[in-house]
This record gives C-alpha cells, sequence and structure tokens, in this order.
C-alpha cells in the first residue's frame, strides 16, 4: 500500500485548471522525482502536499491519514526550498532548532537532534555562523537538516538545486540522496533539470501541462518514453519522421529507405505516417558491424561536446544526431560529406502522441 | 572640468550656508544670555525648569507607546498585505499617505466632534482616554513614515517563503510574527520608530487642541514669554531631530552590512 496516495488530484486558479487528474502512490522510504518544464504543475501538486494550496479535487493521503483538512503547520511534512529560505535573524544552529522549538522539545534533546543533523550535513563547525555568512550549497543543506531535524513523515525538495553552482549542484545532489536512503524517508523532489532526475530517483513522473505523461524509473523513462513528449524533454532524442508500407511484418521507410523494425506495428495500416525515436549514442557511423539497419546521409554539421562529438545528418527530409566518442584519434566528418548511419533496427521505438 | 566643480561646490555651499547660518544665528543667540560673555545660562535655565522635565518626560512617554503600538498595527497590517492581501496594497497606501495631505487641524478637530464628552466613545471625557486619543492621532501622523520604512524592509527579505518555512516546521502565525518576520524587518522597524520619535516630540497642533502638557505646546509657550530660552530649545529639538536621523542612517548601515549575499 502506497504511504504517499494522491488520487485524482486536481487544482485550477480562477478558470485555468493547472493540474489534471493527478494519481500517484509513493511507497515508504521511495525518492520521486516530478520533472517537467516550467508551468507543468509539478510545483503546485508539491504544494499542495505541503498544504500550501488547496486541491480544487481529490484527496492526498500520508500514511492512512487524509490531509485534507490540515494546515501546512499540523502536517508532519518537512520542506527545502529553492530560495533556501534559512531565518536570516537566526544562526546555523538555531535555524536547524526552530521546529524543535516549536514543537516544544527540551533543550538537551534540541541540542542533540541539532548536533546530529548537522553532523549529517558535515557542518558542525558552522553552527554559529549567520546564514549571510554561508555560501548558497552550506545553506541548502542547513535547509535539508531543518527540514530533517522535526523527523517529517515526508520530504519535499521544490528544485533545490537551481540557484547552485554546476559543480555545487552535482555533489549536493548526491549528498541529498545518500542523506534519504541512510534515513530511508519517503521524498519527493521537483526539477526542471532531466540529469538530476535521472541520477538520483528511484521513480520519476513526466509532468506535462498539469499531467502526469509517464511514471517510471529513470531506466524506463529514458529508454522507453511513452509519449513524444517525453521522449523530447528526456535526453536528446532523434524523431523520424516515417511512413508504413506493411504493419503486420513492421516495415516503414524514412527518407524513402526501407528499415524493418523487427515487430508488427499494432493499429496502422499501409502508408500511414508513424513517429519513431532514435538515442544520438545508438547510431554510428564508424563501425560497419553495428546494428542491423542503414542509412544514408549526408553530413550537415558537426559539434564537439567534450566526451563526445555529436554529428548531425540529413535523411531524406529529416535530420538525425549521433554521437560518437571523443578518442584522441578520432576524425569527425565534415559538412557535406556522404555517409552511412548504422543501427539496430530495434533501438527505434515507436512514439504514440 | 575644474570650472564645473568649482560651480558644484559654490551651489552645496550656498544652499548649507542657507540651513546653517540660521542654525549657527540660533546657536550664538542661545550661548548670549549673559551680557558680554558666552555661557549655558539659558541651557541651564531651560533645564531647570520643572515644566521642560514635565512635557519632555510626557512626550518622551507618548513617543515610546506610539512607536509600539504603532508598530503593533503596522507590522501586522503590511505583512498582511504583503502575504495574503496584494490587491488591496493601493489602498493600504493610499490609507497611510492621508495623514500628509489632511492638515493636522483638520484631522484633531475631526476627532473632537468624533470622541467628544456627549459622543459614543467619550475618549476627551477623561485624562486617560485623552492621552490615549491623542496616542492613536500620533500614530495616525507617523503611519506615512512608518508603514513606508516596515513595507520596504519586508521587500527586501522573502516573506512568502521564509513564512512558508516556518510554516512547514510546525510554526502557528503568531510564532512566525514575532519570531521570523519582526525580528527581519527591525530595521525597517527602527526607522519608523526615530522618526516617529522625532515627529512626536515637535508635534504642536493636537497636543495643544488636545490640551495636553507635551514638548511641542511648551516650546510654543517659551519661545512667546522668554528671550534666550527658546533659541536653546530650537537647539535642542534639532539635536533630538538629528540624533533620531543619526541612528537611522546607522541602523540602514547595520541592515546593509547583514544583507545576505548570493
Amino acid at each position: 500500500m502506497a504511504f504517499l496516495k494522491l488520487t485524482n488530484i486536481q487544482k485550477s486558479f480562477g478558470p485555468v485548471q493547472v493540474v489534471h487528474n493527478f494519481d500517484m502512490g509513493i511507497s515508504k522510504g521511495e525518492f520521486v522525482s516530478f520533472l517537467g518544464p516550467s508551468g507543468c504543475g509539478k510545483t503546485t501538486v508539491l504544494r499542495m502536499i505541503a498544504g500550501f494550496e488547496t486541491p480544487s479535487g481529490g484527496s492526498i493521503v500520508i500514511d492512512g491519514k487524509d490531509q485534507g483538512t490540515l494546515k501546512p503547520n499540523q502536517r508532519n511534512i518537512g520542506m527545502v526550498f529553492q530560495a533556501y529560505a534559512l531565518f536570516p535573524n537566526m544562526n546555523v544552529h538555531d535555524n536547524v532548532a526552530f521546529g524543535l522549538k516549536v514543537a516544544g522539545a527540551s533543550k538537551a534533546d534540541i541540542d542533540t537532534r541539532v548536533k546530529q543533523m548537522l553532523g549529517l550535513i558535515k557542518l558542525g563547525h558552522l553552527a554559529d555562523r549567520f546564514p549571510y555568512q554561508l555560501s548558497g550549497g552550506q545553506q541548502q543543506r542547513v535547509a535539508l537538516a531543518r527540514a530533517l531535524a522535526v523527523k517529517p513523515q515526508v520530504l519535499l525538495l521544490d528544485e533545490p538545486l537551481s540557484a547552485l553552482d554546476a559543480k555545487i549542484r552535482i555533489s549536493l545532489r548526491e549528498e541529498i540522496r545518500q542523506i534519504q536512503q541512510q534515513l530511508g524517508i519517503t521524498t519527493v523532489f521537483v526539477t526542471h533539470d532531466q540529469e538530476e532526475a535521472l541520477s538520483i530517483s528511484d521513480r520519476i513522473v513526466v509532468m506535462n501541462a498539469g499531467r502526469a505523461d509517464q511514471i517510471g524509473t529513470p531506466f524506463e523513462i529514458y529508454n522507453t518514453p511513452a509519449t513524444r513528449f517525453v521522449a523530447s524533454f528526456v535526453g536528446t532524442l532523434n524523431i523520424i519522421e516515417a511512413k508504413v508500407i506493411d504493419p503486420a511484418a513492421g516495415s516503414v521507410t524514412i527518407g524513402g529507405q526501407p528499415v524493418s523494425l523487427k515487430e508488427p506495428i499494432a493499429s496502422l495500416k499501409g502508408g500511414d505516417s508513424i513517429s519513431l525515436a532514435l538515442r544520438p549514442e545508438a547510431g554510428s557511423i564508424a563501425d560497419g558491424s553495428r546494428g542491423d539497419t542503414a542509412l544514408p546521409g549526408e553530413v550537415v554539421s558537426t559539434s564537439f561536446l567534450g566526451s563526445v562529438i555529436r554529428t548531425k545528418l540529413r535523411v531524406g527530409s529529416d535530420v538525425i544526431s549521433f554521437d560518437m566518442f571523443n578518442n584522441p584519434g578520432t576524425v569527425p566528418p565534415v559538412a557535406g560529406e556522404n555517409v552511412t548511419l548504422r543501427f539496430a533496427a530495434k533501438d527505434l521505438l515507436v512514439i504514440r502522441e | 572640468m575644474k570650472a564645473q566643480r568649482l560651480g558644484a561646490w559654490i551651489a552645496i555651499a550656498i544652499g548649507a550656508s542657507y540651513f546653517i547660518i540660521p542654525l549657527l544665528g540660533t546657536l550664538e543667540f542661545s550661548l548670549r544670555m549673559r551680557r558680554g560673555a558666552y555661557s549655558f545660562d539659558a541651557y541651564q535655565s531651560v533645564f531647570s525648569d520643572i515644566q521642560f522635565r514635565e512635557t519632555f518626560g510626557y512626550s518622551m512617554l507618548m513617543a515610546v507607546l506610539t512607536i509600539i503600538f504603532g508598530m503593533l498595527l503596522v507590522v501586522p497590517t503590511a505583512y498582511w498585505v504583503r502575504l495574503r492581501l496584494p490587491q488591496v496594497r493601493p489602498v493600504v497606501e493610499f490609507v497611510t499617505l492621508l495623514p500628509l495631505v489632511i492638515p493636522a487641524i483638520v484631522i484633531v478637530f475631526g476627532y473632537l466632534r468624533l470622541y467628544n464628552s456627549s459622543s459614543i466613545l467619550p475618549l476627551t471625557g477623561s485624562t486617560s482616554g485623552t492621552n490615549t486619543l491623542l496616542m492613536f492621532s500620533y500614530m495616525t501622523l507617523s503611519l506615512p513614515y512608518m508603514y513606508r520604512a516596515v513595507d520596504t524592509a519586508m521587500r527586501a527579505i522573502d516573506v512568502r517563503t521564509l513564512t512558508e518555512a516556518a510554516e512547514s516546521l510546525g510554526a502557528k502565525w503568531p510564532t512566525i510574527l514575532f519570531r521570523c518576520i519582526f525580528p527581519n524587518v527591525m530595521s525597517g522597524v527602527l526607522s519608523g520608530a526615530f522618526i516617529t520619535f522625532a515627529i512626536v516630540m515637535g508635534e504642536f497642533t493636537m497636543a495643544a487642541l488636545l490640551n495636553r502638557p507635551a514638548f511641542g505646546p511648551y516650546l510654543q509657550l517659551v519661545g512667546a514669554n522668554k528671550a534666550y530660552e527658546p533659541s536653546a530649545l530650537a537647539v535642542i529639538a534639532f539635536a533630538i531631530t538629528w540624533l533620531s536621523m543619526g541612528l537611522i542612517q546607522l541602523v540602514s548601515r547595520f541592515q546593509k552590512s547583514v544583507s545576505p549575499k548570493a
């Protein structure tokens, strides 16, 4: 049974409905990320769980208890905000102790718990510092310790890494995941950064226009996107327009070239258009033995991305990107060159709209 | 370039002399009570006057009460407007500006009509009632400054997120207001408080028409009957105002030095 259960959640602001029929169950100790572009409703769902927004419909149940009538300060939920939200008038110790003081804990208990929490985030030596004396990463770790100090049932993280620089983001997300696993706390993480979501989540909810387009493990989301939106939002994906020749045999044409998908295409007939997806890393021009499918094309451009070289190839009316690892001996193709792109037909995914 | 600089300095000197020369004249005159020598006799006379001490003490007390009750009115109001009722912000701003455009004498006559001894709320029927009415009228006079100072300080902190953070940690609104918001807008509150203090110490109209023994009417009384003491009192009043302004500067500097880094 789900520890945090969201049933048919809806939210409207005036005439605009921003969350539509959102259903989801989250197990105890699970780390779930809400992933989507700005305005997709992910933060609104998070704020409804926290109690800062009232759902227009549906129910939120935590550990069997309906949260509908509870105010934010009556829900046992810890929240970390993008803007840190540390109290500027309190030092690190007092910030972490705040929730415990409000709960009426004894001084000895507060001191013990604060010490424990600061040890967890490795900032015990900065207990006397004020927020303005800390870096962004340190402030966010204190905010995490403050949220965890009250032993919440659920931890909500609202884009906690967005205001930090790239290196700190990576180290802090690993730290957050490590702490979450250590404490076994049920966590909902909101982000628009797919790499962040893919790297630390047990499951990801990809949201689009107030709806959950797909819920799955990072592996499922990346490798078998359910919709065109998920395919285009998560990772880089080539969307290739193809024409069905024989649905039963799974044969199509891409840029006039015949390609066999090796499996039947359901609910389509010969002559219909179909969208196929191919990850850039699935294709190659260097390895002649790779894959069972070959598409001749013309190189449009080449971009150097550090560890990989991304090449855009024109095949018929489609432009397909593919990546090759950067080795010292690699000679990237040049624009205008005619090459053959090879890949395995099983790597082509049929995309439903 | 040099000529432009010189011109600027001359303009500043003329402007400064417009303010400083009368002040120096007043100061110099206040020191000439003893014939043929400079002395602090006028100041001694002022400080030894029992009425000075009574009126000064009374106005000080009124100023402190005005500041306390003003803060209790303005901080929660500014907080709720910012957090829950942003749509009424223009209305609140307009209301807080009214004391600047309505003369004090009009306001006090309104009070006298509304709260006279034969009205439903006869505040002027007793000394404590009149004192309360005077304090509320001082609150009204200081409202434009107090509200703006507090509102500006609130703009510097993320009131909404701090409130939500405190709520998620189990805090109720009195705790949020007094432990999370109030301390962080203290610089604004103090700036408003010092302006309020300066206003109350020099206010004449309200205190005189409500017949209360405040410092403003005392200044007028001494000015009408004595020669050197009014100048000494004027210098003292300026010193109080400048001290208040200096404290505002100090507080705002302190706030800048502790403002959060990105």
